[in-house]
């Protein structure tokens, strides 16, 4: 994505839309590519998966923590499962078997967690995968990516897929505003920088890249250059372009729909103790379970909207002033 | 391809059952901690496995696309898989006593990090049983003709996970793997029966499917019978309820709940090479 480019952001497909498809296209060209789920195929979208290929997918019933090891005993066979169901079932009820059976051996495993974040919107907080991130990142050999948009998963997809080693990635319920163009590379490990800037540098993953697009728009028509970067790699993270935020623009906001406990904003800002330190704000659900509601009236009500990334930028940028 | 074949008898297979419990006793004497009840009581059910040909494994392609998995859901239980392995070729033998110390390859509990032919690590109770369903099923995806062999404990069959696994093997007719419960009766607590009853175990897993053949799991021909028979199983799983001893083989250990997880002294060392003798 060439910096500069006008953004559009028309209303894509939701992440977990994209996963669903993703899988069926390597399911065509790798027979070794299976799928498990647990009673919640038509939600996450493995569905399409299971209606292509019926006998590589295994339907678990509503037993995430067998899921998760019988996926792992899948990878230790030379299979590539990617196991499905809502983040905070598949963290949560699976988070032991995910440390003992595929982060601590380093198997091959994929776990897909689809209806993270707050924006699911009307089932509340039981349904809401606010930690996901804190608690796959704490799993030694695990790569944890959260794309952006359709184009964004279907290459994270395929990308996972060809990586060897223990994947969590996480996709949302909600519609997504395309914010790439298909042929984009989503590398593990790497970052888009999306909006050029130099005074303050506007990180985000998810659906709050789109925010922060908007919420650098904004800045910028009160003076305010705000660079934009979507790290949709959470781990390993883009030490480099972090770093390289820091020292060009010396102040940074990171936006998540995620707990800030834990979460992507925590992880880069070790990054920038070790490395560059400069001011910091924080963006995302703070130490508090949200609520049933609309996902615009949620996100609108928990503060991850782009005028409070806006806010949080001119906060930084005052902040950075008065060193 | 070379396996070990099941070319020796029930008599000389005994042989080696009592090699390998001298190996448990010594070995975890040495590391002055570790579990020799419930590596005891599992001697024969894994020697016929590993020395009776019940399951085809080579070891000099441990590798092997084919092999039948073996993968110890009782994890603590690390000694008498060490003990096998070792006796049968796939890690050395001199190295035993130095189970539990650091830079071993005989770690506390199996690590496959450590030791490349096993195909689990475990130690987290309740595990077993579904990798050894997801190996199963890929080899019936790859029209392999390997099978899956865990060995649960019967306090770890306590955990809810073994029953979600036990759905599912059944739900999916899993008939290439098989459920071995080394039913000693004692957990680290005490009996199973005064921390968290287990019977009528037999029903319960017919319930959940699954075929079961009760036996003596100390009775080497009935061990290899069972092997045999949940061979002949189609359709289903097959669990075998193996009812055993805790400390099998050691007089002072067996029965007895304190040595779920304690090691023996000089004295009770020596006690115990001269009942295996």
């Amino acid at each position: 994505m060439a910096t500069g480019t006008k953004f559009e952001l028309n209303m894509g497909a939701a992440t977990r839309e994209a996963f669903g498809r993703a899988i069926v296209e390597l399911g065509k060209v790798n027979k070794d590519v299976v799928v498990c789920d647990a009673d919640l195929s038509k939600s996450t979208m493995t569905t399409y998966f299971a209606k292509e290929f019926p006998e590589r997918f295994f339907s678990c019933g509503i037993a995430e923590a067998n899921m998760v090891a019988v996926g792992s005993g899948l990878a230790a066979s030379g299979k590539i499962p990617f196991v499905s169901s809502f983040s905070t079932f598949l963290l949560n009820k699976g988070f032991e078997q995910l440390r003992v059976t595929a982060a601590y051996p380093n198997v091959n495993l994929k776990a897909v967690g689809t209806h993270s974040g707050i924006s699911i919107g009307e089932d509340g907080p039981s349904q809401m995968s606010i930690e996901d991130l804190a608690l796959a990142c704490a799993l030694p050999g695990f790569s944890v990516l959260s794309p952006c948009d359709e184009v964004a998963m279907r290459a994270v997809i395929h990308e996972v897929a060809a990586h060897i080693g223990p994947v969590f990635v996480r996709a949302a319920r909600a519609k997504s505003p395309i914010v790439y163009t298909e042929g984009t590379k989503f590398p593990i490990g790497g970052s888009h920088e999306l909006i050029a800037g130099s005074d303050v540098t506007l990180i985000a993953h998810g659906l709050l890249v789109a925010e922060a697009i908007r919420a650098s728009e904004a800045l910028a028509a009160e003076g305010i250059s705000a660079r934009v970067l979507d790290l949709y790699s959470i781990k390993p993270l883009d030490h480099a372009a972090v770093e390289r935020a820091a020292r060009e623009t010396g102040a940074i906001v990171v936006a998540e729909e995620h707990l800030i406990d834990g979460g992507l904003g925590v992880r880069v800002a070790q990054t920038v103790a070790e490395t560059t330190p400069c001011v910091m704000e924080f963006v995302g659900v703070n130490n508090v379970y949200a609520e049933s509601g609309g996902p615009d009236e949620l996100l609108d009500k928990y503060n991850l909207r782009a005028v409070n990334i806006a806010a949080a930028a001119k906060k930084a940028v005052a902040r950075k002033s008065a060193l | 391809m070379a396996t070990v074949t099941g070319t020796r008898s029930a008599q000389e297979l005994q042989a080696v059952c009592k090699q390998i419990r001298r190996h448990i006793v010594t070995m975890i004497h040495a590391a002055k901690s570790g579990h020799p009840g419930g590596s005891l009581s599992a001697v024969e059910l894994l020697v016929s496995l590993y020395f009776g040909g019940r399951m085809r494994h080579d070891v000099e392609n441990p590798k092997w696309k084919d092999r039948d998995r073996f993968i110890l859901g009782k994890g603590h239980a690390a000694p008498v898989l060490y003990a096998v392995l070792a006796e049968a070729g796939y890690t050395p033998v001199d190295q035993l006593n130095t189970l539990r110390r650091f830079g071993s390859i005989y770690q506390g509990h199996p690590d496959r990090r450590f030791i490349p032919a096993l195909e689990a690590s475990t130690g987290s109770l309740g595990q077993g049983l579904s990798l050894a369903c997801g190996m199963a099923l890929a080899a019936r995806l790859d029209g392999s003709p390997a099978r899956a062999y865990t060995m649960l404990g019967d306090g770890e069959i306590q955990e809810g996970q073994i029953w979600e696994a036990a759905m599912f093997a059944a739900y999916h007719k899993i008939d290439n793997v098989v459920a071995i419960v080394d039913y000693n009766k004692i957990q680290l607590d005490g009996f199973v029966k005064d921390i968290m009853e287990l019977e009528p175990l037999a029903d319960k897993w017919r319930a959940f499917g699954w075929h079961v053949i009760e036996l003596d799991g100390h009775n080497m021909e009935a061990v290899n019978a069972a092997y045999d028979e949940a061979q002949t199983v189609k359709g289903k799983p097959t669990v075998l309820i193996a009812h055993t001893v805790k400390g099998k083989g050691v007089s002072f250990m067996e029965n007895n709940p304190k040595f779920h997880g304690v090691a023996p002294t000089d004295d009770e060392l020596t006690k115990a090479l001269a009942e295996l003798a």
